[in-house]
């Protein structure tokens, strides 16, 4: 046993909800936790068939969340319709390159670093892989962490069209493209909540 | 249920801890002021020194609902052009997008931004307020188990965010004014980003059930 016992090892099973310590005795099957009754398992169950499904489903919203326009601009009878990218070019464009590069940043970035970063994970997981546990470990943090900032251009879109509504004179609406960009970033988190970091550690080697 | 099955003895499985992270199992230290444990394999955080106790949380929930309060009650940001106004409260915002044919929208903003923040708040408020005389809040299983779930589900911080990108987008054509509605969302953000950090496990060993 190495220096750094894990919990299956010591016969230890420890609550995914409380955290609470639990003995690994006899049939998890619907086995609870003493002190939260969270049905108890060493790995989150279907974690990878789970994860997969919903990496896939928001990769295949993510198309139109891109090629669609996402919000219209009326003025004087002049119709715009905005994409995420030509929004971010018309933001650098008109002076504001800072903040042209944090909507990029949360709305191209963070999504495709998502999606590569979580189909590396499960890949390499799968084969249990030793290879470079300790980034990988890392990588899944900062997924979970910045994965929900992709909602800013959501809430852009939702401000803008509550209050550009002056009739004739200017209007802006959203478009189907929001939906689907919405529906991606929820899909991305459960995707990044469904993966059991743990598998990065069950690798075929003696770890360490 | 086989529950007791399961179940150490009491002051071992208080002196344990497995990394979330990647399962190693380590034995529990009291923490120093400003230190933080961090597991040796996977590098991720085991547990942080609290700094505040359980009065200190409670103030900071209650500020947090009396800001939540003001976020939701007066405008965001007020719009001017010839001579026109528009301003938006929160819901103002959620309903137009019901209503522009982006109910899915409509639902995400209403959840992150309104339900879910205020069901931490409330949960939490809940909990702690019986805690402070040592004791297990009513329904407490289920309310720590819906804290756990709803944890990762409010976005009041991301909004602070696309409130300014949407501030300047509109610069450039319309007189724009920030409302009240806007600096307590920013408050909002620190408080909410405040009490996200606190470690809510520690409660369930805080007050444990009485012996039935």
């Amino acid at each position: 046993m190495s220096a750094l016992p894990r919990a299956h090892e010591l016969g230890l099973i420890g609550c995914h909800v409380c955290g609470l310590v639990c003995r690994e005795s006899g049939d998890l099957h619907d086995a609870a936790c003493p002190r939260c009754g969270a049905p108890l398992h060493r790995r989150k169950h279907g974690s990878y068939m789970r994860t997969w499904a919903l990496l896939i489903a928001a990769f295949i919203f993510y198309i139109p969340a891109n090629f669609l326009p996402i919000m219209r601009t009326v003025s004087l009878g002049d119709v715009d319709d905005n994409t995420i990218l030509s929004g971010i070019i018309e933001l650098w464009v008109k002076g504001s390159p800072d903040l042209a590069i944090i909507v990029f940043t949360a709305s191209i970035v963070v999504p495709m670093l998502k999606f590569l970063a979580m189909g590396l994970l499960l890949v390499t997981s799968h084969r249990r892989t030793g290879w470079g546990q300790r980034q990988r470990a890392k990588l899944y943090r900062l997924v979970e962490f910045i994965g929900y900032w992709s909602m800013l251009d959501v809430f852009v879109v939702a401000l803008l069209t509550a209050l550009v509504q002056f009739g004739v004179f200017s209007l802006v609406a959203p478009l189907p493209g929001v939906v689907f960009f919405g529906l991606t970033v929820v899909l991305t988190m459960l995707a990044s909540m469904s993966f059991d970091p743990r598998f990065i550690w069950d690798s075929r080697e003696t770890d360490d | 249920m086989n529950a007791p099955e399961h179940a150490l003895d009491a002051k071992e499985a208080h002196n344990l801890l497995i990394c979330e992270h990647c399962d190693t199992v380590y034995r529990r230290r009291m923490l120093a002021p400003g230190e933080t444990a961090r597991c040796v394999r996977c590098d991720a955080v085991l547990e942080r020194h609290q700094r505040l106790g359980v009065n200190g949380l409670l103030a900071l929930v209650l500020t947090a609902m009396v800001v939540f309060v003001q976020a939701n009650m007066w405008p965001i940001v007020t719009l001017g052009l010839n001579g026109q106004h528009v301003s938006t409260t929160l819901w103002g915002m959620i309903l137009m997008m019901w209503n522009e044919h982006s109910q899915v929208v409509a639902l995400l903003a209403a959840g992150t931004l309104f339900f879910f923040p205020l069901v931490k708040m409330l949960t939490l408020g809940w909990i702690l307020f019986f805690a402070r005389r040592g004791e297990r809040a009513p329904g407490f299983v289920g309310v720590m188990t819906a804290l756990h779930y709803v944890g990762p589900w409010t976005m009041n911080e991301v909004f602070v965010l696309g409130a300014m990108v949407a501030i300047v987008k509109a610069h450039a054509y319309f007189d724009v004014t920030p409302d009240p509605g806007i600096f307590a969302y920013g408050g909002l953000m620190l408080l909410i980003t405040v009490f996200s950090g606190v470690d809510m496990r520690r409660f369930w060993s805080l007050a444990e059930a009485p012996p039935a």
